[in-house]
C-alpha cells in the first residue's frame, strides 16, 4: 500500500485573521486555544468543521476560527446547528454557547437538540453571569448572587448543566475548566468522536463581572482536593496526595479517605462513562463543593442512534421502495383525469 | 330518475354540506367534489371548520361545513350563497340560514332534529319556521333511522352505523346531480382495506341514500351541469397547501438541491409540513421543530449547509420568526417563509381567512430589513408561486415571504398538471475555486447577490452572522460601512423587479374603475368584474402577486383609470402600501374583516356607489 502523505495541520492553521477581542485575562482565550489544538489532533478535513454560535461573549468564537462559521442570534445556535447537521451529517458541527444563551433564552432548543441526539458538539461556557450585557445574573448564578439586576441577591435556584443534560436524555456530558488545556483538548477530542449530542460544560472565568467565581474549586492551591478528574475504567480518586476517593454509601456518594477506617483503593468506585443507566453519572455531575469534589472529565458517554443519520437512513429506505422517484411521478400519482 | 323530477340544466350550482365537527362533512364534501371533477366540471371548494376539533355536539360553534361550487364554465370562487344545504342537525341550519339562496333546497336529518338539539341550536321548536324557510324546497329525511335499518344485518355497533349518515346524505345529493357512484365506492374499498365490512356498510348507506332520493317525490329537480370547457391535459384536484409543498419539491428538483423544511404545526399551515414529511421518496428532509423559532432556525442552518430551505407558518408564527428572518437578511441566505394567513391579531380566528399579515410580512422586523414578498391567488397557483418564491430566494440570495391564506390552503380546485420540462432551471450563485480567497459579501454587479459557499468545500471557509460586516466578512461598526451595506441590501431586493413579470390587466386599459386586489381574493374580484362588465360598466381588474418589489408597470396601468379601488380583507394595508410606493395616485378602498371572503354583491354594491360619484 502506498504511503499516504497528509498535510498535518497545526493549531495555528485554525486561527482566522481576525483580531481576538475578548477582555485580557478572559477564560475564553484558553478555550479557543484548546479547541484549535483539538482540531489539529482530529482526523477531520478542515473544510468540514462548522462553528455555530448564538449571542454572548463566547459567541464571537466562530470569527476567530478559520473554518466555516455562523454567528447567529440569541439562544438559537442549537436550532441552527441542528439544521446544519441534519442537512449534512458529513459536517463536524460545533456549537459555542454560554449559560445565558443556552439555558435561558435558548433553553428550549438546548433540551430538544439533546433529546434528539443530533450529532453536534456543544461547548457551554459557564461563567454564571451575563458578560456582554455587563453583569446580570444568569440561570446558573448561585442563589443569593448580587448583580446589577439582583442588587439584594438572587432568589432563584440555579440550573445544574449536567442535571439538565441527563434530564433531557443526554448521552454525553463532560466538564472541564477553561485554563486546564490538556484536559479540555482531550475532552473535545472525545466529544468529536462521540456520535450524538456532546455537551461540554467549561467552568469559565469572567474577569470583569464575575471574577474568580470558580476559584474556590479550580484555584491552583485547592483544585486537587476539590475536583476529581473522572476517567472511564479508573477509580474515582483525587486529592493532592491521591488519598481521597468516592464510594457508594447506601443511595448516596460519599467522600472517603483511603487508608482510613479500613478503606482501600479497591473500595473506591470505578468510573463507567458508558453505562446507559445514568444513576451514578447523575450524582457525579451534580457533586458540588464543599460536600464533594466537582467532577471533571467525561462523566457520561453512551452511544445511541443520532437524529441526523436516522433522517437520512429513513429517506434512503423509503426511496428504495417508493414508486415515486421524481416530481413528474408525483404529479401523475393518485387520482388524475384526462381532458381531451 | 324519479318520474316527477324535472331535469334542470345549470351553468353552476353551489352546495354546502354542514353538520357537527364529527359528522364527516369535510370528507363528504371532498368526495362530492372529486366526483364532479372526474366528470369534467370546473369547481372550487371551501372547507369551513371550527378551530375546536370536537366542539360540543349540536352546538352552533361546532358546525363544520364544506362548500363546493361546480360549474360548466370557469369557477373562480367557492360561491357566496348556496343552492343546496345538507344539514345534519339544527345547528347547521342556524349557522347557514342566511347563506341559502331564496328558494334553495335544504336536505336535513329529521331524526337529529330532536327537542334537545333544537334547543342547543338556539331555536324554540321548528328551525325551518323560525328562519322563515318554509317556502324553500325542504326535504326532511329520516337519515339516522334509515341507515340503522339499512345496516341492521351488518352486526356493527350503533356508533359505527351512525357514522355512515354522511354517506346516506351524499347518496341523496348524488341522485340530485345524477352522479356516478363509482369513484366514491372505490374510495371505500381503499379507505377500509382492513375492514371489508365497513367498506360495504358505507356503500350500502350511500346507495340507500341514492335510492331513497329516487323514491321520494319531494325532490322535484335534478341538476345537470355539463362538463366545463377547459384546456386539454391531465388534471387532478389539489388544495393550496399541497400545491405549495409540491411547488417547493419542483423547485428543489430544478435547482438540483435537496429540500429541507423546518416547521412547527400551526393552523392552517400544517398541511404543508405534513405533505412534505410524506415525501421522503423525493429526498425531502422534514424537521418538526420544538417551536416556530426553531422551525426557521433549522431551515436557516440547512440553507447555510447548501439546501433549499423553507419554513411554513401562519401569522402568530411569523411574528415569532421575525428575528431569524432578520438574520437571514443579514446573512444573505436563501430561505422561503410561507405564511398561510388567518384571522388575527394574536390567536384570532385560526380557521378563518384574512389578509392582515401584509404589513407584518413587509416590515415586521427590526432595522432596515427588506425581503421579497409574493402572494398566491388560487389553490392551484400556490404551486407556481411556491416555485417562484424558491427561485427568487435561490437566485437572489434572499429570504422570500410567500403569503397564502386559509381559503387557498384548504380550498381545492382542478389543476392541469404541468410538464416539468416547461419549468425553468434554477441557478443559485454557488461560489467555486475561482472565488478563493472567498469574500462572503462580494457581489455580482447585476443582481448585487453574494456567492453561496457551501460548508465542506475546501478553501471557501468563511464566517457570516448577524453583526454588520464588511465585504470581507469582518465585523464592522464603521458608520459609512453600515449605511453602505443597508443600501446594498435594499437595492438587491429592489433589483428583483427585473426578474418578475409585469402586472396583467383584466379588461380595458382605461375606464372608470380599476379594481385592485392582491393574493388569494382574486376569484371574488374576478366574478364581480365579470358581472360589472356584463352590466356595461367600464371596470377593469389587476391582482398583485408580486408585492415587494412591485412590478414595473404599476404606474402605466393605474394612470388609465378615474378611480383605483383597492379591495382586501383587512383595514387597508395594501392600499396604504400603494400610497407609500405610488403617491401620485389616490385610492378608494373596499375592506372586510369578518374572517370571511368578499361576496360578489359587496364588491358590486361598493362599485355602484363609487361610479355614482364619478
Amino acid at each position: 500500500m502506498a504511503e499516504i502523505v497528509t498535510n498535518k495541520l497545526t493549531a495555528k492553521d485554525y486561527k482566522s485573521d481576525q483580531e481576538v477581542r475578548w477582555c485580557p485575562g478572559c477564560g475564553d482565550h484558553a478555550v479557543l486555544s484548546s479547541v484549535q489544538r483539538a482540531m489539529a489532533e482530529l482526523d477531520i478535513p478542515k473544510e468540514k468543521f462548522v462553528f455555530i454560535s448564538g449571542i454572548g461573549c463566547s459567541s464571537r468564537f466562530p470569527y476567530y476560527m478559520d473554518t466555516y462559521g455562523f454567528h447567529s442570534i440569541h439562544g438559537r445556535a442549537a436550532a441552527i446547528a441542528s439544521g446544519v447537521k441534519t442537512a449534512n451529517p458529513e459536517l463536524s458541527v460545533w456549537q459555542i454557547t454560554g449559560d445565558g444563551d443556552a439555558l435561558a433564552i435558548g433553553g428550549n432548543h438546548f433540551i430538544h437538540v439533546i433529546r434528539r441526539n443530533i450529532d453536534i458538539n456543544l461547548i457551554l461556557f459557564n461563567n454564571e453571569i451575563y458578560g456582554l450585557t455587563k453583569g446580570q445574573f444568569s440561570p446558573t448564578s448561585a442563589k443569593g448572587l448580587v448583580t446589577k439586576t439582583s442588587p439584594f441577591g438572587t432568589i432563584e435556584e440555579p440550573f445544574s448543566v449536567g442535571e439538565l443534560v441527563i434530564g433531557a436524555k443526554g448521552k454525553f456530558f463532560a466538564r472541564s475548566v477553561d485554563t486546564n488545556i490538556a484536559l479540555s483538548v482531550q475532552i473535545y477530542i472525545e466529544a468529536a468522536k462521540h456520535n450524538g449530542t456532546s455537551v461540554i460544560e467549561v467552568l469559565q472565568n469572567c474577569v470583569i463581572f464575575n471574577d474568580g467565581i470558580h476559584d474556590n474549586v479550580t484555584g491552583k492551591d485547592v483544585r486537587d482536593d476539590r475536583t476529581v478528574i473522572l476517567k472511564h475504567g479508573q477509580p474515582m480518586i483525587f486529592g493532592k496526595e491521591s488519598d481521597k476517593g468516592l464510594i457508594l454509601d447506601g443511595l448516596k456518594l460519599k467522600v472517603v479517605q483511603i487508608g482510613k477506617g479500613g478503606i482501600t483503593e479497591k473500595d473506591i468506585l470505578v468510573h463507567d462513562a458508558f453505562e446507559p443507566n445514568p444513576g451514578i453519572q447523575y450524582m457525579l455531575a451534580n457533586m458540588s463543593y464543599p460536600e464533594y469534589p466537582v467532577a471533571l472529565g467525561v462523566i457520561r458517554s453512551v452511544p445511541g442512534p443520532t437524529y441526523d443519520r436516522s433522517v437520512h437512513e429513513q429517506i434512503g429506505a423509503i426511496k428504495k421502495t417508493s414508486k415515486i422517484r421524481s416530481m413528474a411521478d408525483l404529479l401523475a400519482s393518485g387520482s388524475t383525469w384526462e381532458v381531451k | 330518475m324519479g318520474k316527477n323530477s324535472e331535469v334542470i340544466e345549470r351553468e353552476e350550482v353551489v352546495i354546502r354540506f354542514s353538520g357537527d365537527s364529527g359528522d364527516g362533512m369535510q370528507l363528504t364534501g371532498s368526495l362530492f367534489s372529486d366526483t364532479a371533477a372526474l366528470f369534467g366540471n370546473d369547481l372550487l371548494t371551501f372547507p369551513d371548520y371550527p378551530a375546536e376539533i370536537r366542539a360540543p355536539t349540536g352546538s352552533v360553534g361546532g358546525v363544520s361545513g364544506y362548500q363546493v361550487h361546480v360549474g360548466h364554465s370557469e369557477i373562480y370562487t367557492p360561491g357566496d350563497m348556496t343552492d343546496i344545504l345538507v344539514a345534519m342537525n339544527p345547528a347547521a341550519i342556524k349557522a347557514n340560514a342566511k347563506w341559502i339562496k331564496p328558494g334553495g333546497t335544504i336536505i336535513y336529518d329529521q331524526d337529529n332534529f330532536t327537542e334537545k338539539n333544537i334547543e342547543k341550536a338556539g331555536y324554540e321548536s321548528d328551525p325551518i319556521k323560525e328562519e322563515n324557510l318554509e317556502d324553500y324546497n325542504i326535504i326532511a329525511a329520516p337519515i339516522s333511522s334509515m341507515v340503522k335499518e339499512a345496516l341492521k344485518d351488518f352486526g356493527l355497533d350503533p356508533k359505527s352505523v351512525l357514522r355512515t349518515k354522511n354517506m346516506f346524505a351524499l347518496g341523496m345529493v348524488y341522485w340530485l346531480f345524477n352522479s356516478n357512484l363509482e369513484y366514491t365506492e372505490e374510495y371505500f374499498v381503499k379507505k377500509f382495506q382492513k375492514s371489508a365490512g365497513m367498506a360495504e356498510a358505507n356503500k350500502v348507506a350511500l346507495r340507500a341514500g341514492f335510492y331513497y332520493a329516487e323514491t321520494i317525490e319531494a325532490l322535484h329537480t335534478v341538476y345537470k351541469i355539463l362538463p366545463a370547457e377547459i384546456a386539454k391535459g391531465t388534471y387532478r384536484n389539489i388544495c393550496g397547501n399541497a400545491a405549495t409543498a409540491w411547488g417547493f419539491i419542483a423547485a428543489a428538483e430544478k435547482a438540483g438541491l435537496q429540500l429541507f423544511i423546518g416547521s412547527y404545526p400551526i393552523t392552517p399551515a400544517t398541511g404543508i409540513l405534513e405533505e412534505l414529511a410524506a415525501r421522503k421518496d423525493l429526498g425531502v428532509i422534514s424537521f418538526q421543530a420544538e417551536d416556530e423559532i426553531a422551525g426557521i432556525c433549522t431551515a436557516l442552518g440547512a440553507s447555510f449547509s447548501g439546501r433549499l430551505a423553507v419554513t411554513s407558518t401562519s401569522g402568530p408564527g411569523l411574528a415569532l420568526k421575525s428575528e431569524a428572518i432578520g438574520l437571514a437578511v443579514m446573512a444573505e441566505l436563501p430561505l422561503v417563509i410561507v405564511d398561510v394567513q388567518r384571522g388575527g391579531p394574536s390567536t384570532g380566528l385560526p380557521t378563518k381567512t384574512e389578509q392582515a399579515d401584509l404589513m407584518q410580512a413587509l416590515f415586521g422586523r427590526n432595522g432596515e430589513c427588506p425581503v421579497v414578498v409574493i402572494a398566491a391567488s388560487t389553490p392551484a397557483d400556490c404551486f407556481h408561486f411556491a416555485f417562484e418564491a424558491a427561485r427568487i430566494a435561490l437566485e437572489h440570495m434572499t429570504p422570500v415571504i410567500l403569503l397564502t391564506d386559509g381559503y387557498l390552503a384548504n380550498g381545492t380546485e382542478p389543476w392541469r398538471i404541468p410538464d416539468m420540462n416547461d419549468l425553468p432551471k434554477i441557478n443559485p450563485p454557488f461560489a467555486d475555486k475561482g472565488d478563493i480567497p472567498f469574500l462572503p459579501y462580494k457581489r455580482d454587479e447585476i443582481k448585487l447577490v453574494r456567492s453561496w459557499a457551501i460548508p465542506g468545500t475546501p478553501g471557501l471557509e468563511h464566517r457570516i452572522g448577524g453583526l454588520e460586516k464588511t465585504v470581507k466578512g469582518t465585523v464592522s461598526y464603521v458608520p459609512e460601512n453600515h449605511e453602505h451595506m443597508v443600501n446594498l441590501r435594499a437595492e438587491k431586493v429592489e433589483r428583483v423587479v427585473n426578474d418578475i413579470p409585469d402586472l396583467v390587466i383584466k379588461g380595458d386599459n382605461s375606464g372608470d374603475i380599476l379594481l385592485v386586489g392582491w393574493g388569494g381574493k382574486y376569484g371574488y374580484l374576478l366574478t364581480a368584474l365579470n358581472e360589472l362588465q356584463a352590466e356595461g360598466h367600464k371596470v377593469s381588474l389587476v391582482n398583485f402577486n408580486y408585492i415587494n418589489p412591485l412590478p414595473k408597470n404599476v404606474k402605466d396601468i393605474f394612470k388609465g383609470f378615474k378611480k383605483i379601488v383597492v379591495c382586501e380583507l383587512n383595514l387597508g394595508q395594501f392600499a396604504n402600501y400603494l400610497r407609500m410606493k405610488h403617491q401620485e395616485f389616490t385610492y378608494d378602498q373596499i375592506n372586510k374583516v369578518q374572517g370571511l371572503p368578499f361576496t360578489t354583491k359587496e364588491i358590486k354594491d361598493k362599485c355602484y356607489k363609487i361610479l355614482e360619484g364619478i
